[in-house]
């Protein structure tokens, strides 16, 4: 059985005196919502999806540093923006010390010799058209780096070599529609790094692959780690290879990390309710590790109108008062409530209440709800203190309950006041070297 | 034991190419017994999702099948799905026999709202049903997958690729078929999505009494919802038993190299399997795994090995099991046949996968 090599034993503290290539500070991607045709003309903004959100990371020369989270996390766009892909609207990439989210078209061509991706799908990120050896030795062709056509062929001959397409004159005329899908992500391979480059960004590389085929894919990555001195940028929604393949992971979600730490430490000692739940989510192959385990309820928010406070409050089940919750949070307790209560009796609560949508507004911290036809504000209130009532009985407790100050009546109508709430902040915990965005722990506060 | 709800022997579907037929299911045999979920693993073009659609009878017309689906559920009688008439098969589509397709979404019309479907699908086997009747069962089949009856009008794009999947089941199920192949349903669904949806398909066994073939190529899948396992290999299947057992104790060398080059969180080293799967036009004589397998004798490139039960009750095909089971069979492999194989060294990374 093959082993890691060498990143095993170069640990944090080795990587913490290498030279830092990448600084991302306070980096910000928001794109423009074009809303519709009236606010158009009204001269309304429609909004902006959030896709990266304040992000602060380091990469040191031959770290690999794993994003990883859900679909619509933002770690794409992240790794994107990292190479001049996706435009930053705010805060500042440092590559080796320059401000490159401020660069031109003109400025940036010659750095992405330096900074290479790998996208996901080697069926799609080649051209069928064109064979390998064009393919492959593109980038040679895009940034001058050869001076005859000899030297060209010498180039995409090794570079085919390294990646294990030998013997290379076999592959040279061949199209991709002749290769299998692991021999194309290794043509994809040869093309990132045909350049020279210092910065890979490979993101999902694998995801595609099957499963005999993953693990050679992955060997061949570190290989040329250490054959070429790379710095990965490892964008995935897979724990487990992450956890064999990173030095360094950052858990993502809505456009903001929520825990960054060496591997070894995330993984052993998860610190954020969301690693925990995606940790405890993987199906193991192994039946006798696979336990009863209490799955997340919902899904990854609307980016374009993220949860007040922690945007991981509504699903999380540790939630404190002071974690952001909202009229929102109320809609959605009752609908979940509704969806598991037989229908007539469903039908009955949800009389008791006017129209919802009112609880549909995000960021609301006083909620007044209207009574249904036939019922008067102290109904609504009934009902929902003896929702309270009850759920604090049951196990697992409803963690909605800890942010409701008080329920009164007002104007005919029920008021649900929220606690006030604080967005948490990227904190370094005392005595570790994960640094963890959750008011669990102390000093993540504003 | 109980009756199989699906019973399938030596089922073949070939497809025709100018090179010759390519064996995409090449003489398998399983059972489905009632409330039973039955995984089908294995890698890309290895014949599985071949092998669902040809079940159900929607193998493509260029392809000829043949071989036994006996289905013995109210409507199946216990009749050979291969060979009936498309008009008969059709009936039994719903009632019967249903699908869960691998990406939500696109199998959803965009043009239809989520109670078309459901009216669709209920007005064709259920005639005599009237228009509130309806719309109550599809939407407590809804319900039962966690969609709210207030998204019943809202359309396909309004929701999100874990509800369409749970839509998709929900669609399968509200004509409650007897059997049920889901095709990879969680491939294109995050990690904690893809963990809801398994979820429900294992409550499935326990909340209706439908049985189910999983195909999937995440192993991890099976060993948490299925009961039994199916490994399948080049259009066979190798080895098949309980999933517990099987994953504990593998037993073919398929099957073990298969567990051992997936990544995990318990990985520690990388291995994978050397090679790649045959080309179906033109498969390996004997056992088809042979060129690739570690402990591959002589006589495993030229006999195909015979299915053996083990004392475990798990079947498997490979001359190793065969010849621990009955020692007399080695004969069959002819003198020098247990030498090793020494095939394996000469793959280069090139043929590689």
């Amino acid at each position: 059985m093959l082993t890691k090599p060498d990143t095993e034993a170069s640990g944090v503290v080795a990587l913490d005196d290498r030279e830092t290539l990448v600084e991302m500070q306070d980096l910000e991607v928001h794109f423009g919502m074009r809303g519709n045709v009236f606010g158009r003309l009204a001269g309304k903004a429609a909004g902006a999806v959030k896709a990266v959100d304040g992000v602060n990371l380091k990469l040191r020369k031959g770290e690999v540093l794993g994003l990883v989270g859900e679909s619509g996390s933002g770690k794409t766009t992240l790794g994107r923006t990292l190479l001049g892909m996706n435009r930053a609207t705010g805060g500042t990439i440092r590559y080796r010390g320059e401000d490159i989210t401020e660069f031109g078209e003109r400025k940036m061509r010659p750095l992405r010799r330096k900074l290479q991706m790998v996208f996901q799908d080697p069926h799609a990120s080649l051209n069928p058209a064109m064979d390998i050896r064009t393919a492959v030795g593109h980038p040679l062709r895009i940034h001058n780096l050869v001076s005859s056509d000899a030297e060209y062929d010498a180039k995409v001959t090794d570079a085919l070599e390294r990646v294990g397409l030998t013997p290379p004159e076999r592959y040279l005329t061949k199209f991709p529609g002749d290769l299998s899908g692991g021999q194309k992500q290794r043509a994809v391979l040869a093309r990132a790094i045909i350049a020279e480059p210092e910065l890979l960004v490979a993101d999902e590389p694998i995801s595609m692959l099957d499963m005999s085929v993953r693990a050679k894919i992955l060997q061949l990555m570190l290989d040329l780690k250490r054959d070429l001195d790379l710095t990965y940028v490892y964008v995935t929604h897979d724990l487990a290879s992450a956890k064999f393949f990173c030095d360094t992971i950052a858990i993502m979600y809505l456009g903001r990390i929520v825990e960054y730490g060496p591997t070894a430490e995330v993984f052993a000692d998860p610190k954020h309710p969301y690693t925990k739940a995606l940790l405890a989510a993987i199906p193991e192959p192994d039946p006798t590790l696979a336990v009863e385990r209490e799955l997340l309820r919902g899904e990854i928010p609307d980016a374009a109108k993220p949860p007040l406070g922690c945007s991981f409050h509504p699903r999380c089940p540790v939630a404190l008062a002071g974690c952001g919750w909202e009229a929102r949070d109320l809609r959605g307790l009752l609908e979940r409530r509704w969806l598991e209560l037989p229908p007539a009796e469903a039908g009955k609560e949800r009389a008791l209440f006017g129209d919802l949508d009112a609880l549909s507004e995000s960021g609301v911290t006083s909620a007044a709800v209207t009574p249904g036809r036939g019922h008067s504000a102290e109904d609504v209130l009934e009902y929902l203190r003896r929702l309270r009532e009850e759920a604090s009985a049951a196990e697992p407790r409803e963690p909605f309950w800890r942010g409701v100050i008080t329920m009164h009546a007002e104007g005919g109508r029920a008021v649900v006041e929220f606690s006030p709430s604080q967005d948490p902040r990227l904190n370094l915990l005392p005595e570790t070297d994960v640094q963890v965005a959750c008011h669990l722990y102390p000093g993540s506060g504003g | 034991m109980t009756e199989p709800v699906l019973s399938v022997r030596d089922l073949r579907v070939w497809y025709g190419t100018e090179r010759g037929p390519v064996r995409a299911v090449d003489g398998v045999s399983f059972d489905v017994r009632p409330g039973e979920t039955l995984g089908l693993v294995g890698e890309s073009g290895c014949g599985k999702s071949t092998l669902g659609r040809g079940v159900l009878g929607l193998a493509p017309t260029v392809a000829s099948v043949d071989g036994e689906v006996i289905l013995n559920s109210k409507g199946g009688k216990g009749r050979n799905l291969v060979g009936l008439p498309a008009k008969e098969l059709q009936k039994l589509r719903g009632p019967d026999l249903g699908l869960i397709f691998q990406e939500p979404m696109t199998r959803l019309n965009p043009l239809m709202r989520i109670s078309q479907h459901f009216e669709e699908a209920l007005h064709t086997h259920h005639k005599d049903l009237s228009k509130n009747e309806l719309r109550e069962r599809a939407i407590e089949a809804l319900r039962g997958m966690g969609i709210p009856a207030s998204r019943y009008e809202s359309y396909p794009h309004e929701f999100s690729g874990g509800m369409r999947q749970r839509i998709m089941i929900a669609l399968a199920l509200v004509l409650r078929p007897a059997f049920i192949v889901a095709d990879e349903p969680t491939t294109a669904l995050d990690v904690l999505v893809e963990a809801q949806i398994i979820k429900i398909l294992a409550d499935l066994r326990k909340n209706f009494d439908t049985s189910l073939v999983l195909i999937t190529h995440n192993l991890g899948i099976v060993a948490e919802a299925c009961d039994r396992v199916a490994v399948m290999y080049a259009g066979h299947i190798v080895e098949q038993g309980d999933a517990r057992e099987v994953f504990a104790n593998p037993q073919h060398p398929y099957t073990k190299e298969l567990l051992r080059s997936t990544i995990s969180l318990s990985t520690t080293g990388l291995h994978f399997i050397p090679g790649s799967p045959p080309d179906l036009v033109h498969p390996p004589e004997g056992c088809r795994f042979s060129p690739r397998c570690p402990v591959a004798m002589q006589g495993c490139a030229k006999v195909e090995p015979p299915e053996v039960v083990l004392p475990s009750g798990v079947h498997s095909v490979c001359w190793q099991q065969a010849i621990e089971v009955d020692p007399s069979m080695a004969d069959e492999l002819g003198t020098g046949g247990r030498e090793p194989l020494a095939a394996v060294k000469e793959i280069s990374v090139a043929d590689e996968a």
